[in-house]
């Protein structure tokens, strides 16, 4: 399995691509994903669930104008170079 | 103010250039040095009192000091050096936004004495005792005073060591060109990354407070790269036997060392208030993750290392 830096770049590019096409309405609150629906504890002990949906919730939040920017520019590369 | 004192000087300097006879190409240079410097710092640099000072050292050169007897090559010396600077200025500017110099020193700081203790400890830690880092007053001791701290030095050296003794080895099998070892060098970066992300990630989604940072992660995922070296020199030397018998015995030293060093940071880490509600989940996952990291570094050694010695 020899891995050049962009099989790499191109994991990471659809791994967080993946992650921002989950919608919130749609799709999380149906199976309790929500982020709306983790204000529980106040306390130092989120659990794995909640880091799990406040990391998904942060993602999709910050990456959402620069994955535009990188999709655009990988969709010009591989057109243009295969 | 230093926006006065620049001014007073290149008020002085003008003046004092002025005053010397001009010889025949002196009025060509004098209108330059003192338009262009300015114009084109303020294109690099937006502090105004820095474009100030650079633009006084442009102008009190010529005035005090010559070194050259050609000024135009003075004046050259002169815009080139305060270039330089604003460069590095910028430079540093830049990298110290995203990683700390100062941290990263940190990890560099070690000598003869430390490395050899620590290449010892990698490939016989079971005589070790004492396995804590000690710290001075809320900082960690550098490496150069405590065996136990974490370096980048040995991690970085040992990985370009195993790039150069991989290339050696496909030299041996007749399967050598340059391309093959960008590669190789390549893919174990990448797999260098992949593990400190997945150990970045369990890390944060189990509330996990240690103090270990991300260049603390690197290093502990660099040491397996010790480990490797040795594997793949006794591979080349006494065939596969060689090589099996040395990859047990490096999966099992690096396994334990990995183990005993990160039960320290991580197992015994505080979270603040779960005082009363000691929550049997939690000390059982952060196990878990030491445990896997630890079974991770002989199966990472043998992926790297198998395709090395036939």
């Amino acid at each position: 399995m020899a891995f050049t830096l962009y099989s790499l770049i191109q994991a990471a590019i659809l791994c967080v691509n993946a992650v921002a096409v989950l919608h919130e309405e749609r799709f999380l609150s149906k199976i309790g994903w929500a982020s709306d629906q983790s204000v529980g504890g106040f306390g130092d002990e989120p659990g794995v669930k909640v880091q799990m949906m406040n990391l998904i919730r942060s993602v999709r939040t910050v990456m959402r104008v620069p994955l535009i920017a990188v999709n655009s520019v990988c969709i010009v590369l591989l057109l243009l170079f295969g | 103010h230093p926006l006065s004192i620049t001014v007073v000087r290149s008020f002085t300097a003008k003046s004092r250039a002025r005053a010397a006879p001009p010889p025949a190409g002196s009025v060509l240079f004098e209108d330059t040095s003192s338009t262009a410097p300015a114009m084109n710092s303020q294109g690099y640099y937006t502090p105004g009192y820095d474009m100030q000072g650079a633009s006084s050292d442009m102008q009190g050169g010529p005035g005090a000091g010559n070194m050259f007897a050609d000024p135009m090559a003075n004046a050259a010396m002169m815009y080139g050096s305060s270039l330089a600077n604003q460069g590095k200025d910028i430079v540093n500017k830049e990298i110290s936004r995203f990683m700390s110099v100062n941290k990263l020193k940190y990890f560099f700081a070690v000598d003869t004495r430390y490395v050899l203790k620590k290449l010892l400890i990698i490939m016989f830690p079971y005589t070790h005792q004492d396995w804590e880092v000690r710290y001075h007053r809320d900082t960690p001791l550098p490496p150069r005073q405590d065996v136990n701290a974490p370096d980048l030095y040995i991690p970085t050296m040992a990985f370009i060591t195993y790039i150069l003794l991989a290339g050696m080895a496909l030299g041996i099998q007749k399967r050598f060109s340059p391309e093959v070892l960008g590669l190789c060098a390549s893919t174990a970066l990448v797999w260098i990354i992949i593990e400190v992300l997945v150990l970045l990630l369990s890390l944060y989604l189990l509330t996990v407070h240690s103090d270990l940072s991300t260049f603390d992660l690197m290093a502990y995922s660099g040491y397996k790269y010790v480990g490797i070296i040795f594997t793949v020199l006794c591979g080349l030397l006494f065939g596969s036997d060689g090589y099996f018998v040395a990859l047990a015995w490096s999966s099992c030293a690096l396994m334990f060392f990995i183990v005993r060093s990160l039960k320290m940071k991580i197992l015994t880490s505080i979270s603040s208030d779960t005082m009363g509600m000691a929550s049997s989940a939690k000390p059982q996952l952060r196990l878990y993750i030491t445990v896997a990291t630890a079974v991770f570094q002989p199966i990472i050694i043998y992926w790297l290392t198998s395709h090395l010695v036939r």
